[in-house]
């Protein structure tokens, strides 16, 4: 056990750490709050990306013939982390970077990784993921939207939602089903669609928070090439499965760094908080709750340590991967909860009350992160795959 | 950077884990728990044997100088094994005299001549120093873990306004058993009246002696919890994949998979705290005393939560004296209050993270 950063490591981290200080736009936050449109404030995010990836920090982990540095997972856990730490803009094609890509690399042909790759590194075309549908959300193999071969194209019809950067993609990794006549799990195909297709029509859905960082796709009579199929034709499953894996394994390295700052961001709140005449951080209880967060958000990153561990060794994130979801999203929502307490009738106030603390983050971190354990995969969905994949449980379902 | 254990510790754990299978079955445990001090002279013998009494102590002085994770690797297999007894109260007792450089003690130690424990504790019930009232060795100690097997006792105790740490034996102080929950381990009430003692250290490096000692046997406990914690989750599963109702087992049921999937939950995490709690002190890092509490901290809300779901999920059986569960389930509630509970550990970190 060697929690130490070896000399190449350190090289590598304060080789990103030098460049984030002498990179990062100073003036992000106040830009990304001034854009009114979500399209203006992600054009910012597009040009970080390209400058990220002009100078080589794109698909760190990715291998060189994909465009990639061809390193270590744990010199992308330590950029991530430095990312955050830097408090640098986050990159535009996240679905690409964190999902699409590595399921391309896994299962995708050459042309197809000539084809994409480089293009998701430079966010010169952004990705979303066309997974969830009305009916077939947690039970995703119950998918609905169909693929039909005509020549060399599929037809196809449908409608995807919950569809995270939907308004912004120029391309989606798609399933379909291709065969209605078999098990559900057996008919699925992943294709690879044109957003800019004919017959593909977004719309916005607006979140609880008030944003609408996802939406729905219908697809009427959308041509795709059989040329884009990933994978086999009617084995979509294990692509889609591949894709979810990568959701859960290094997805939460910058959360730890995130959860962190607001934690020490908290600690400041109670100090100059008032409970019951004297600082809330002087408040027994408030102590008692806020020391739980620290130990729970250390306990945290020391999970994913472990797990970023393992997957160096192994190569591939495993299903003790919803461990960590479970645990980020339930720990963040308890946080939320702990800072309400703190801030009292404070914490409510949202974006443009001149009285809120931080411009109203806390209200609508507070609103975000009960989306936190149903994004991904709900945390019951989780608590199945570690029953059955993890304990050996039979099958619940 | 590699969180795991290296090669040698994963010997180390491999071994301990066959040793315990087969000198310490759950049947061995049950027989000795009956025994008047649930401390057993032979498979103590067999333990210093295999040098599992002297794992971080010096060479030198007679133990095997390994660091904190391999004692995390070997105490996690304790606890998987529930092995009854004096383990902890002797680590106690010599990291506490190796700490406060009394060194000659510790080969006895080390080699399973004798044994050794803390009175520490006493009627606040207060695992915080600064609590400790009783004036040179008259008063009385309370819980003091396997006083009546051990053949010595480090007393704290204060010396005017110092705190100080003695050494005495134990046939010369009065003890009575506190009968309590965990069956494996026993607690007594110690009566000291001027017995003999040896001035160990005071002062500043008393408190130092005390703390280092109380990190040292609080990380082999949480890896302990984490051993316990996997057993009950075993314990748990097993039963869930086989028992049936409605015709299926009760494991394809999401309402218990559920609680196995959080069992799983908090041993992982608490496995993860203990082993970098352990890793930290073997760095000597600043960061120690923080890591140890979040380790307990955690590690004792944890091991009780795990407790309360193996008992659930078995039902009627978990609920038995002849299932196995409860005796991990009494010595994971006795753990979570042994060297300060989540509540004690929380205000520590409090004291280190907001202050």
């Amino acid at each position: 056990m060697d929690l130490n950063l070896t000399p190449a490591e350190l090289r590598f981290r304060d080789e990103v750490r030098v460049w984030f200080t002498e990179n990062v736009p100073r003036d992000w936050v106040k830009r990304r709050d001034e854009e009114e449109s979500m399209l203006g404030r992600f054009d910012c995010l597009r040009q970080w990306q390209r400058k990220l990836f002009d100078a080589g920090w794109a698909g760190i982990s990715w291998p060189k013939d994909c465009g990639g540095r061809g390193a270590p997972v744990m010199e992308q856990v330590i950029f991530i982390e430095e990312m955050a730490r830097a408090e640098a803009p986050p990159m535009a094609n996240v679905i690409a970077l964190g999902l699409i890509g590595p399921t391309i690399i896994a299962f995708g042909t050459l042309e197809q990784k000539k084809r994409y790759l480089a293009k998701m590194l430079s966010a010169e075309e952004i990705w979303c993921q066309g997974f969830s549908e009305p009916n077939a959300g947690s039970d995703l193999a119950a998918l609905s939207t169909t693929g039909v071969l005509d020549g060399d194209h599929f037809v196809v019809n449908g409608q995807k939602c919950w569809t995270s950067y939907a308004w912004a993609a120029d391309w989606c990794e798609l399933i379909v089903r291709t065969d209605p006549a078999v098990p559900k799990h057996k008919g699925l195909t992943a294709l690879l669609v044109d957003m800019h297709s004919p017959g593909v029509e977004v719309r916005g859905l607006k979140q609880m928070s008030g944003e609408s960082e996802f939406g729905e796709i219908f697809f009427r009579d959308v041509r795709v090439p059989v040329g884009n199929v990933v994978g086999k034709v009617n084995e979509g499953w294990g692509v889609a499965m591949g894709t979810l894996m990568h959701e859960r394994g290094t997805f939460g390295a910058a959360l730890q760094v995130n959860y962190r700052r607001n934690f020490n961001r908290l600690v400041e709140i109670a100090k100059t908080i008032n409970r019951n005449g004297k600082p809330a951080s002087e408040d027994p209880v408030i102590r008692q709750k806020l020391a739980q967060c620290y130990a729970e958000i250390e306990v945290m990153r020391l999970n994913q340590l472990r797990a970023f561990s393992r997957i160096n060794e192994t190569g591939v994130p495993g299903p003790e991967g919803s461990i960590q979801k479970i645990f980020w999203s339930e720990l963040n929502q308890r946080f939320q909860q702990v800072a309400m307490e703190i801030l009292g009738p404070y914490g409510q106030l949202a974006h443009g009350s001149p009285d809120a603390f931080d411009e109203g983050q806390w209200a609508y971190g507070y609103l975000r992160s009960r989306g936190n354990t149903i994004e991904a995969g709900t945390s019951e969905i989780q608590r199945n795959i570690i029953g059955h994949f993890v304990l050996g449980l039979p099958k619940s379902y | 950077m590699q969180f795991g254990l290296s090669e040698s510790q994963r010997i180390l754990q491999s071994n301990a884990r066959k040793f315990f299978a087969t000198e310490c079955p759950i049947s061995e445990v049950r027989r000795i728990m009956e025994t008047d001090t649930a401390q057993d002279k032979k498979l103590w013998q067999s333990m210093a044997e295999q040098g599992f009494l002297g794992v971080v102590f010096p060479e030198e002085a007679g133990g095997m100088g390994l660091g904190f994770v391999d004692l995390a690797a070997l105490a996690e297999e304790m606890g998987r094994a529930l092995v009854p007894g004096a383990f902890l109260s002797n680590l106690f007792a010599g990291a506490a005299l190796h700490a406060a450089g009394a060194t000659k003690h510790l080969a006895a130690i080390a080699s399973g001549e004798k044994t050794a424990t803390v009175a520490l504790l006493e009627a606040s019930a207060s695992w915080n120093p600064d609590a400790v009232k009783m004036p040179t060795l008259a008063g009385e100690k309370l819980f003091v873990p396997d006083a009546e097997s051990a053949d010595m006792i480090v007393v704290v105790a204060r010396d005017a306004d110092e705190l100080a740490l003695y050494l005495v034996e134990s046939h010369a102080v009065k003890k009575a058993l506190m009968p309590a929950m965990d069956l494996t381990r026993r607690l007594y009430k110690v009566t000291f009246d001027h017995p003999a003692a040896e001035l160990l250290v005071k002062g500043d490096d008393a408190r130092k002696a005390l703390d280092h000692a109380l990190n040292v046997v609080t990380v082999a406990l949480c890896a302990e919890m984490t051993g316990g914690m996997q057993r009950m989750l075993d314990i748990a599963v097993d039963y869930a994949k086989t028992r049936k109702q409605f015709g299926k087992p009760i494991g394809q049921y999401q309402a218990v998979q559920h609680q196995c999937a959080d069992m799983l939950l908090y041993t992982e995490s608490s496995r993860s705290a203990a082993y970098y709690a352990a890793y930290t002190m073997t760095e000597g890092s600043a960061e120690a005393p923080t890591a140890v509490s979040v380790a307990k901290a955690y590690a004792s809300d944890a091991c009780r939560e795990t407790g309360n779901r193996a008992v659930q999920v078995q039902g009627g059986m978990g609920f038995t004296w002849e299932n196995d569960t409860h005796l991990f389930y009494r010595r994971a509630k006795a753990s979570e209050m042994a060297y300060g509970d989540a509540t004690y550990h929380r205000e520590r970190i409090a004291k280190f993270v907001i202050d």
